[in-house]
C-alpha cells in the first residue's frame, strides 16, 4: 500500500475530477454530479440537484385549493394521477370528509394506469440508455395506448390530465371504457412478454446491472428509499398495503420484492408491478358499483358541467366558488397523507388556516431521498456504472426539485 | 379519544419537554422544546416497542402570518416519523424563535436528515447545529434570502444571467 | 429558360441558396434540452408512434458542438439559465432554437421567484411551440414551421 502510494507520487498521479450533467444524455437534463475518479473507479461524488426547481410549495401558497391541483400534475409528470389523488385526498382528509364508492374505484384504475405508464417509461429509458433502444420503442407504443385511455377519461394525454376534484373526479369513465383498457392490457402484456425476451436475460444487460448499485435494506431506510428502491433490497413496505387507502384493501394483489438490492432486482421489482397494477385494474373494472363519482356537498366539490350550463343553481354554486375570496375553506389544522406513488410513499403535508388558499402546502417528494443515497450507490463501482445506476433509480426532475 | 402508545410514552419519559400532544384526523402529534429533539427521535427510533426506523419527512413551516409573533415562536420544524414494524406513523413539531433559528441536526440518526436539513435550510433559513455540510441544495449560492419565508415575496427572482423580468 | 428546355428533364437548375437550404431542413440535428414534463411529449414524438425522423429530425446529438438546432424541452429556472446559454454559445452556425412548451415560451404556469419568464430573455427563439405540455402533432408542426424558415433564409456558406 505504501509502496503504492509513494509510486503514484513520484508518478504525480492524482485523482480526475469530472463533471457529469447538467446537460448530459442520461442526466435527464437536471442533475450534476462532482466525480473523483482514480482511473475509471468512482472514489467520492456529490451530487448537485435543484436545477428544476420551480417553486411549487411557494406558488401553491399563493393559489386556491383548486388551482393547486395543476401543479401537483407537473410533479412526477410520468406519473401525474397518482399525485392529483393523493393532493386530493390531503384536502378531503382536512375536510373530514369521505369519497363516494365508485369514486374510489375510478381512482384505483386511474392510478394504477398512471403507475403502468411510469414503469413503462423508467425500463424502457434505462434500457435505452445501456443501447437497448429496441426495449424503449416497443415500451413507449405500450404507453400510447395507454395514453390513450388516460386521453379518453381526462382528457388530457399521459403528462397533464388534471383529472381530480377535491371531493371526487372530473368525469366518469366513458362509455365501453372497460373492454378499451382490456385490449390496452393485452397490448402492455404482449410488449412486456417481448421486453422480458430481449432484457432479462441478455448477457449485456445482465452484466451492465446485476451486482452494480446495491444496497442493503438497513441502509435504504436510513435513507428514506420507498418504492420499487426499497422493495429491491427485501423490505416488502407498501403504502397500498401497509395503510390501504382508496379500494386497495377489497384488491388481490402481492408486492414483489427483490433480494440484492441492485439495478437487476429494481428493473424486475418494475417489470413484476406492472403485472400486478394491471391485475388491480381487472379487478376493479369488474366489481365497479355505480353510483356517483363526487361528494354531494356544493361547499366542497364543483357542480358538473352540464348542470352549470343548464341549472340555475348550478351556475350559482360554481360562481360562489370560482369567485375570488370564496373558493373552497378547509377547517384550521394539519394534515399528513401518504399515497404510493410510482417511486414510493408520496406524501403531503397541508396546513390550512381556515382561509381559501393552503397556508403551507409540502410534497414529501420519493425521488428526493432516493436521490440523497444516489452518492452511495455510485461511490466505489466504475465511472460507466452510473449511468444504469442513474437510470433505475427513476429520477424526476419535477418532483425531486419541485 | 384515547392518547395513542406513542405520546403516552413521550409523556412518560419526557415530561418535561412536550409542550403539548394532540391527534387531528387521526395523525398523532407532539410539539416539543428544541433542546430535545435529538433524545426524542433517538428514543423513538431505538426503544423496542416504538421503533420508528423511518425519517419519512422533514420540513417547516413559516407561521408569520398566522398570528404568531417572532418572539413565541414564528417557525416549526416538522418531523414525520414512520414504523415499519408496528406501521405507526407520529409528527414531532418543535417551535423555533425568529432570532434564533437553530436547532440540532439528526444526521447522526438517519442519513437522509442530510439533504433534508440542507433544504430546510435553503427554504427557511433554519440552521441545524452539527450538520456536516450545511449549503443550499435547491437553490445556488447567489441567492440571497429564503423563499418558503412568508415575507419573501413570490416573484422576487434573483437571475444569475438575462433581466429580472 | 431555353437552356432548360434543350436540355430536356435530364438536368435541374436551381440556386446554391435553395439547394442549401433544402439540404438543411432535412437534415436537423437536434440538440434536446430536456430539462422538464415536456420531455415526455418529446419521448412519444421521437419514438415511433409519431417518428419525427420523417422529418429529417430523428438523430438526436448531445454534443452542441455536432447539432444544428437546440431544442429546449423544458421548464428553464434561473440555476439552469447560464448553462442554456453556454451550451447555445458552444453550437457552431448555421444554429437554431426551438422553444417547446409554455415554460420556455413565456414561463408557462410559473411565474415566480425560481422560473425564467421565457427562454427569448436569454437566447433568440426561432420558433415557439406552445402548449403544457405541447401534443405530438404540435411538435411536428413547429419542426414544419421551422424547416420553412430555414428553406427561405439567407443561407450562409
Amino acid at each position: 500500500m505504501e509502496k503504492t502510494a509513494t509510486l503514484a507520487r513520484e508518478l504525480n498521479i492524482r485523482e480526475m475530477t469530472l463533471h457529469m450533467g447538467p446537460s448530459h444524455p442520461a442526466m435527464h437534463g437536471t442533475v450534476r454530479m462532482f466525480l473523483e475518479l482514480d482511473g475509471e473507479t468512482v472514489v467520492s461524488s456529490d451530487v448537485e440537484i435543484g436545477y428544476l426547481h420551480r417553486g411549487f410549495e411557494k406558488t401553491c401558497e399563493n393559489r386556491t385549493y383548486h388551482q393547486a391541483i395543476i401543479y401537483t400534475d407537473r410533479l412526477n409528470y410520468v406519473s401525474p394521477l397518482i399525485n392529483n389523488f393523493g393532493y386530493a385526498m390531503a384536502v378531503e382528509k382536512l375536510f373530514g370528509v369521505d369519497v363516494p364508492e365508485r369514486c374510489k374505484y375510478i381512482r384505483v384504475i386511474m392510478s394504477e394506469i398512471s403507475r403502468i405508464t411510469d414503469h413503462l417509461t423508467n425500463v424502457g429509458a434505462s434500457a435505452m440508455e445501456l443501447g437497448a433502444i429496441t426495449a424503449f420503442l416497443y415500451m413507449i407504443k405500450a404507453r400510447e395506448v395507454l395514453w390513450r385511455l388516460i386521453e379518453e377519461v381526462a382528457g388530457g394525454r399521459g403528462v397533464t390530465p388534471s383529472y381530480v376534484r377535491i371531493g371526487g373526479v372530473k368525469d366518469d369513465l366513458p362509455e365501453g371504457f372497460q373492454g378499451r383498457a382490456l385490449e390496452a392490457f393485452k397490448v402492455t402484456r404482449e410488449v412486456l412478454q417481448e421486453i422480458h425476451g430481449l432484457l432479462t436475460k441478455n448477457r449485456i444487460f445482465v452484466d451492465r446491472t446485476k451486482g452494480v448499485g446495491a444496497i442493503t435494506a438497513d441502509e435504504a431506510m436510513s435513507y428514506g428509499f420507498t418504492g420499487p428502491c426499497l422493495r429491491s433490497t427485501g423490505v416488502a413496505y407498501d403504502v397500498r398495503k401497509a395503510q390501504p387507502y382508496m379500494v386497495y384493501d377489497k384488491m388481490n394483489f402481492e408486492v414483489p420484492v427483490g433480494t440484492n438490492g441492485d439495478n437487476y432486482d429494481r428493473y424486475l421489482v418494475r417489470m413484476e408491478e406492472i403485472q400486478q397494477s394491471m391485475r388491480i385494474c381487472e379487478q376493479a373494472l369488474f366489481s365497479m358499483p355505480p353510483g356517483p363519482i363526487k361528494i354531494d356537498d356544493p361547499r366542497i366539490t364543483f357542480p358538473s358541467k352540464e348542470d352549470v350550463y343548464g341549472k340555475m343553481e348550478s351556475l350559482i354554486n360554481h360562481f360562489k366558488l370560482f369567485m375570488n375570496g370564496h373558493g373552497i375553506t378547509p377547517p384550521k389544522g394539519e394534515v399528513y397523507q401518504a399515497v404510493e406513488g410510482a417511486n414510493g410513499e408520496l406524501g403531503f403535508y397541508v396546513v390550512s388556516d381556515g382561509s381559501g388558499r393552503p397556508y403551507r402546502l409540502r410534497c414529501r417528494p420519493p425521488c428526493f431521498m432516493i436521490m440523497s443515497g444516489v452518492s452511495r450507490l455510485v461511490n466505489g463501482g466504475m465511472v460507466a456504472d452510473i449511468v444504469p445506476t442513474f437510470g433505475s433509480v427513476n429520477m424526476i426532475g419535477g418532483e425531486c426539485d419541485r | 379519544m384515547e392518547e395513542s402508545l406513542t405520546l403516552k410514552k413521550l409523556r412518560e419519559r419526557f415530561p418535561a419537554s412536550i409542550i403539548d400532544t394532540h391527534s387531528f384526523r387521526g395523525d398523532d402529534t407532539a410539539v416539543i422544546k428544541r433542546v430535545d429533539v435529538v433524545d426524542i427521535c433517538r428514543f423513538l427510533k431505538e426503544s423496542p416497542d416504538l421503533s420508528y426506523n423511518f425519517l419519512m419527512d422533514l420540513t417547516a413551516v413559516d407561521y408569520l402570518q398566522m398570528g404568531n409573533s417572532p418572539k413565541e415562536g414564528r417557525f416549526e420544524v416538522v418531523y414525520h416519523l414512520y414504523s415499519l414494524k408496528y406501521n405507526h406513523r407520529v409528527r414531532i413539531k418543535s417551535p423555533l424563535t425568529e432570532a434564533d433559528p437553530t436547532i440540532d441536526s439528526l444526521t447522526p440518526l438517519w442519513a437522509v436528515a442530510n439533504w433534508l436539513e440542507r433544504e430546510c435550510w435553503d427554504m427557511f433559513g433554519i440552521r441545524f447545529d452539527g450538520h456536516p455540510d450545511l449549503k443550499r441544495i435547491l437553490l445556488y449560492e447567489q441567492f440571497e434570502g429564503h423563499p418558503l419565508r412568508k415575507d419573501y415575496p413570490l416573484t422576487g427572482r434573483q437571475p444569475l444571467i438575462g433581466p429580472k423580468n | 429558360m431555353a437552356i432548360e428546355s434543350a436540355l430536356g428533364e435530364s438536368v435541374v437548375l436551381t440556386r446554391t441558396d435553395k439547394v442549401l437550404g433544402w439540404a438543411r431542413k432535412y437534415s436537423l440535428f437536434l440538440y434536446p434540452f430536456v430539462t422538464a414534463c415536456c420531455g415526455m411529449e418529446y419521448m412519444a414524438a421521437a419514438a415511433s408512434h409519431y417518428d419525427i425522423d420523417r422529418f429529417g429530425a430523428g438523430l438526436p446529438r448531445f454534443s452542441p458542438r455536432q447539432a444544428d438546432v437546440l431544442f429546449v424541452v423544458g421548464t428553464i429556472s434561473h440555476k439552469q439559465a447560464p448553462i442554456l446559454k453556454r451550451v447555445w454559445e458552444q453550437m457552431c452556425e448555421p444554429k437554431w432554437v426551438v422553444a417547446f412548451g409554455g415554460c420556455t415560451c413565456s414561463g408557462g404556469p410559473y411565474d415566480n421567484y425560481a422560473t425564467v419568464q421565457g427562454i427569448d430573455t436569454i437566447v433568440p427563439v426561432d420558433v415557439y411551440i406552445p402548449g403544457c405540455p405541447p401534443r405530438p402533432e404540435t411538435v411536428l408542426d413547429g419542426i414544419m414551421k421551422l424547416q420553412e424558415k430555414i428553406q427561405s433564409q439567407k443561407q450562409e456558406l
